[in-house]
């Protein structure tokens, strides 16, 4: 049985755990183009080797982070994502601007 | 005869005919090379020769020929998929599929049994119906059926109400059919060699080269080549192979596994699918139980096998065939499979001009092995891309026009 490191629950079975995908940084959806959306959403790097990548403790609903080897499948070590992400992200609505092709209401 | 087998048996020599070529010493230059050896690779080198008369090809394979996914599939061959895009694609390959023995003076084993993907709930009939009419407006048998036809269609399935998932009905795919996978990728192999295509085994790409947006050659292992087109088959390693060349693909790797039983008597004729349940069955013409279950959840690029996989699967086909408790496992093993968003393949132009791409096969490449040789040959022999391949063109996700077929690929394969 593999066994996957919670930093909240500490070591645990790999049934328990979801994979969320690489670590990657969001493109502003208000600004960025929808060439550089269908990148963020659709494309991968799929590295053969080491990436750092979320997973999700399905029981407590803790979402944390893993460095991986997807070659050897050697976990080399999992973090709080408090660690990275320092700031709190803001999912803000849309703001208006001159260029945007979205429908204005009056 | 006997005369003549005693004096092959004495010889030193052994002259049979060998059935592909030895691997030759690599050209300078090609007109086409073709990156990965497997079923799809060595299919379009076939098609490029006899079809298309062009035999300065080369195909390059990191191992040996049809060592990767092609030998490592459940050869299940099926054309009841959910988008018309889908099933008019498949359905071309099944048609090839049907006559490919005689097209290749090649026994591949070609058999047809039947294809049931069972449904256990309310939406799974739902999508099945769905399936079978889209199947049936373009012209594939395929038709739902309930409990009493499964009772008298397949006699040994358990359609007890006292399991975990009681089965509802089927989507009934007639043609089903399996096939010898590897005598596939030798039969396409060895034709291709025979009409002057090289197949260069034990030759890993190490990169791409490339001028002013066009690809220029390969480097290999064995020294460089330079090309007129390339194209990449590579399914699991299709991310660091397009890496190589430049450009990222909507592709995330991770592991299928599959395993036989020891043989048994022939029981079982039909092909039985549970996307519910997450498994498959077939038997094979030796006699073994051939089974497999669904793709890892995780990005991975290992081929170890694990036991999980085994346990999970094997107690949902207990609820299927209670008596197979008694028999025992005899391989099990795994592959590395390239998977799309949209569970559909990638193929045709990419961000290169005179580089082509073959890939996205997931779980379900096998079966789109004789169509995909084909059209492909007719992209790079002519440069464009003809309409049955447009829908899967690695441009759909920047346009946000997927071809879902989650609901017919993700575990019937």
């Amino acid at each position: 049985m593999k066994i996957l490191t919670c930093p909240l629950n500490g070591p645990r079975n790999i049934s328990e755990f979801v994979y969320g995908g690489e670590v990657v940084d969001m493109p502003d959806p208000n600004r960025c183009s929808t060439d550089e959306w269908a990148d963020y959403v659709f494309l991968e790097n799929n590295t053969a080797g080491v990436v750092r990548e979320w997973w999700y403790h399905a029981p407590t609903a803790y979402w944390f982070i893993a460095e991986r080897d997807t070659v050897s499948e050697e976990v080399i070590r999992t973090y709080d994502a408090g660690t990275v992400f320092k700031e709190r992200v803001e999912f803000s609505k849309p703001e208006p601007s001159a260029d945007s092709d979205a429908p204005k209401k009056d | 005869m006997p005369l003549r087998l005693l004096k092959y048996g004495l010889s030193k020599t052994h002259p049979a005919e060998r059935h592909f070529a030895r691997t030759p010493e690599l050209k300078p230059n090609y007109d086409i090379v073709i990156i990965g050896g497997g079923g799809h690779g060595l299919a379009c080198a076939y098609y490029l020769a006899k079809y298309h008369g062009i035999t300065n090809v080369a195909v390059l394979e990191k191992g040996y020929v049809g060592g990767g996914n092609t030998g490592r599939n459940t050869a299940i061959i099926r054309s009841n998929y959910l988008t018309p895009e889908g099933v008019r694609f498949y359905d071309e390959s099944m048609r090839l599929y049907q006559n490919l023995s005689a097209e290749l003076d090649f026994n591949i084993m070609y058999s047809e049994r039947g294809h049931f993907t069972l449904a256990h709930t309310d939406s799974a009939i739902r999508t099945a119906r769905w399936r079978a009419e889209v199947n049936k407006h373009l012209g594939v048998d395929s038709e739902v059926v309930y409990r009493e036809d499964l009772r008298r269609m397949i006699p040994l399935l358990n359609l007890s109400e006292d399991v975990r998932y009681p089965v509802m009905g089927a989507l009934y795919h007639p043609p089903g059919a399996i096939a010898r996978h590897d005598a596939v990728a030798w039969g396409y192999g060895g034709r291709a060699s025979q009409l002057g295509v090289e197949i260069h085994q034990g030759t890993e790409v190490l990169g791409i080269k490339q001028e002013s947006g066009r690809v220029t050659g390969v480097i290999t292992n064995r020294g460089e080549i330079g090309c007129g087109k390339a194209m990449q088959a590579v399914a699991g390693m299709s991310s660091v192979m397009a890496a190589k060349a430049g450009f990222k693909l909507p592709i995330s790797s991770t592991t299928l596994q599959a395993c036989v039983s020891a043989p048994l008597k022939p029981f079982l004729n039909d092909i039985v699918v549970s996307g519910s349940l997450h498994v498959y069955i077939s038997q094979s013409s030796r006699g073994e139980l051939v089974m497999g279950g669904s793709a890892e959840g995780y990005s991975r690029y290992n081929t170890r096998t694990t036991l999980d996989l085994t346990e999970g699967l094997m107690a949902h086909m207990l609820e299927l065939f209670p008596f197979l408790g008694e028999v025992p496992l005899l391989r099990h093993w795994a592959g590395i499979v390239d998977m799309t968003p949209d569970f559909s393949p990638i193929m045709g132009e990419t961000p290169i001009e005179n580089y082509y791409i073959d890939s996205g096969w997931g779980t379900w490449g096998f079966k789109a092995t004789p169509v995909c040789g084909k059209r492909m040959a007719e992209t790079l022999a002519t440069g464009r891309v003809p309409d049955i391949l447009e829908p899967f063109r690695l441009s759909r996700f920047n346009e946000f026009a997927l071809v879902g077929e989650k609901g017919a690929a993700s575990v019937g394969h």
